[in-house]
């Protein structure tokens, strides 16, 4: 089991759908977000290419957080989920630190928090919230190790990227660019 | 072609637009637990080698200076947390991958160590103390004797806290300018050389001084050799790292670094410490302090710094 995000950066349209999902269904405190939408401009008009897509933690393979956190608090799960344990983080900051991608962020109640791929809603059989709700139809949820699956056809179909690939960490939410 | 990034329904506290999440807190523990294990390493260091009698702050007094400033930084350091009455969690998991799990274990041996270090000569350090217990006076002569079994363990735990203050940084490979193998070494280096420098200012033997100059001498020169290749890993690295490099030689943090580190903090120290070996009269407190300033200063620019360099966005 490898939980994957695939995103069709052509189909997005950046309407922030996603991020209101996911701060509604999650909770999330007034001035925080656990996704974002970023908008990449190449060129000025008429020659001009933007990218849009929908950020969030990438529930990297090889987690810099989870490997940094001294309590443990920061741990993988089963389909290589990345969750925080509220009552476990001491709020030191060093997965913030460490993560690239700055998808973590500290509760206004003092520990960490940040996507966790809608987990609650996951465990149900249910697509997570900001997936759910993409009136593009831009965002695809699945298991990688389903040579079947949906993400799994799309990565074999299309030209993919995904962010920061340098920094080591091998993420999991995919970028389909052509 | 110009690329132009914007991120919209984001606008995280202490993350965006750049990354606030260490402040003077741990940058002011990474100078004091430098400090305290510069200062236990040359304690445990001369005991053994036997020089009691002729290294007198070495040992003695200026070992005052390791518990207070240990508890100072353990202080600063729980400031810092945002869910502190979680802290404890610390101790109930050893997290070999974390460094910041090893300083925590390592922090919660040396911190009493040091007070029983200093406990054992309390009544040569302060010769008007009077221990009004009779277990305490038992305690104390428990510890004389055990003094030997502390120095042996002082040596590796010190060594261990100094590196660790610079693997720490160097763990998060999503900060370029921290992401460098030398920065243990580099930490652990500047971390002896203040304890040195403070040594220096309790010492009152001529013998004892000129012993500590001639380290600390060395120690600075090793600081500016490791500064050196540091620099020069990021200057042959990758993109982010060559960026990194830019906020230390050309950007927000030169004036601070080459000014306040390099020059004030090192540069002049060796001048006026190697005038003294020569023979010329030099006050030893200005190069002390200096060492001292300059020591505080790189782990403020390099907490700082460090925190502005990012892959994305």
């Amino acid at each position: 089991m490898r939980y994957a995000m695939v995103i069709d950066t052509l189909k997005c349209v950046g309407c922030s759908d996603c991020v209101v999902a996911c701060q509604t269904e999650n909770n999330v405190p007034i001035g925080y977000c656990r996704d974002w939408i970023t908008e990449t401009v190449d060129g000025s008009y008429p020659k001009v290419d933007i990218e849009l897509k929908s950020e969030r933690c990438n529930h990297c393979n090889n987690a810099p957080c989870v490997r940094c956190c001294p309590t443990g608090a920061s741990h993988i799960v089963e389909g290589g989920i990345v969750l925080v344990t509220a009552d476990e983080c001491i709020g030191c900051g060093a997965c913030i630190e460490s993560c690239p991608y700055d998808a973590r962020y500290q509760h206004p109640d003092g520990y960490v928090d940040k996507c966790t791929f809608c987990h609650h809603r996951i465990e149900k059989g249910e697509l997570p919230a900001c997936v759910s709700v993409c009136p593009t139809k831009c965002m695809c949820f699945g298991d990688l190790d389903d040579p079947n699956s949906q993400v799994s056809n799309l990565l074999k179909e299309r030209k993919y990227k995904v962010l920061a690939p340098e920094a080591g960490t091998s993420p999991n939410i995919y970028y389909l660019i052509k | 072609m110009q690329e132009e990034i914007f991120i919209s329904g984001r606008h995280l506290p202490k993350i965006d637009p750049f990354l606030e999440i260490w402040h003077w807190q741990i940058s002011t523990y990474l100078f004091l637990g430098g400090l305290s294990a510069g200062i236990l390493f040359f304690a445990a260091l001369f005991y053994l080698l036997g020089k009691e009698n002729d290294m007198k702050a070495t040992i003695k007094t200026a070992t005052i200076i390791a518990p207070l400033a240990l508890i100072i930084g353990l202080g600063t350091l729980f400031i810092d947390l945002s869910h502190k009455l979680y802290f404890w969690r610390l101790y109930t998991t050893v997290r070999i991958t974390s460094p910041m799990s090893w300083g925590a274990w390592v922090l919660l041996l040396i911190t009493p160590l040091s007070i029983l270090w200093v406990l054992s000569y309390s009544t040569e350090i302060f010769p008007s103390l009077n221990l009004k217990f009779s277990w305490l006076k038992n305690f104390q002569s428990f510890l004389i004797k055990n003094r030997k079994l502390m120095a042996i363990a002082l040596i590796p735990l010190s060594i261990i806290l100094g590196v660790y203050t610079g693997i720490l940084l160097s763990a998060f490979n999503a900060r370029p300018l921290w992401n460098n193998a030398i920065l243990g070494p580099l930490f652990l280096t500047s971390g002896l050389s203040t304890g040195a420098a403070s040594i220096l200012l309790f010492s009152k033997s001529h013998f004892e001084r000129k012993i500590m100059s001639k380290i600390d001498l060395a120690l600075i020169f090793i600081e500016l050799f490791l500064i050196t290749h540091m620099l020069m890993g990021m200057y042959a690295g990758s993109q982010v790292q060559l960026e990194a490099m830019q906020i230390l030689v050309s950007g927000d943090y030169t004036v601070m670094f080459f000014v306040f580190v390099i020059i004030l903090g090192l540069l002049i120290p060796a001048v006026l410490e190697l005038t003294e070996l020569i023979g010329f009269k030099v006050p030893i407190i200005i190069p002390s302090l200096l060492v001292l300033m300059g020591g505080l200063i790189f782990r403020i620019v390099m907490i700082n710094a460090g925190q502005l360099t990012r892959y994305l966005y």
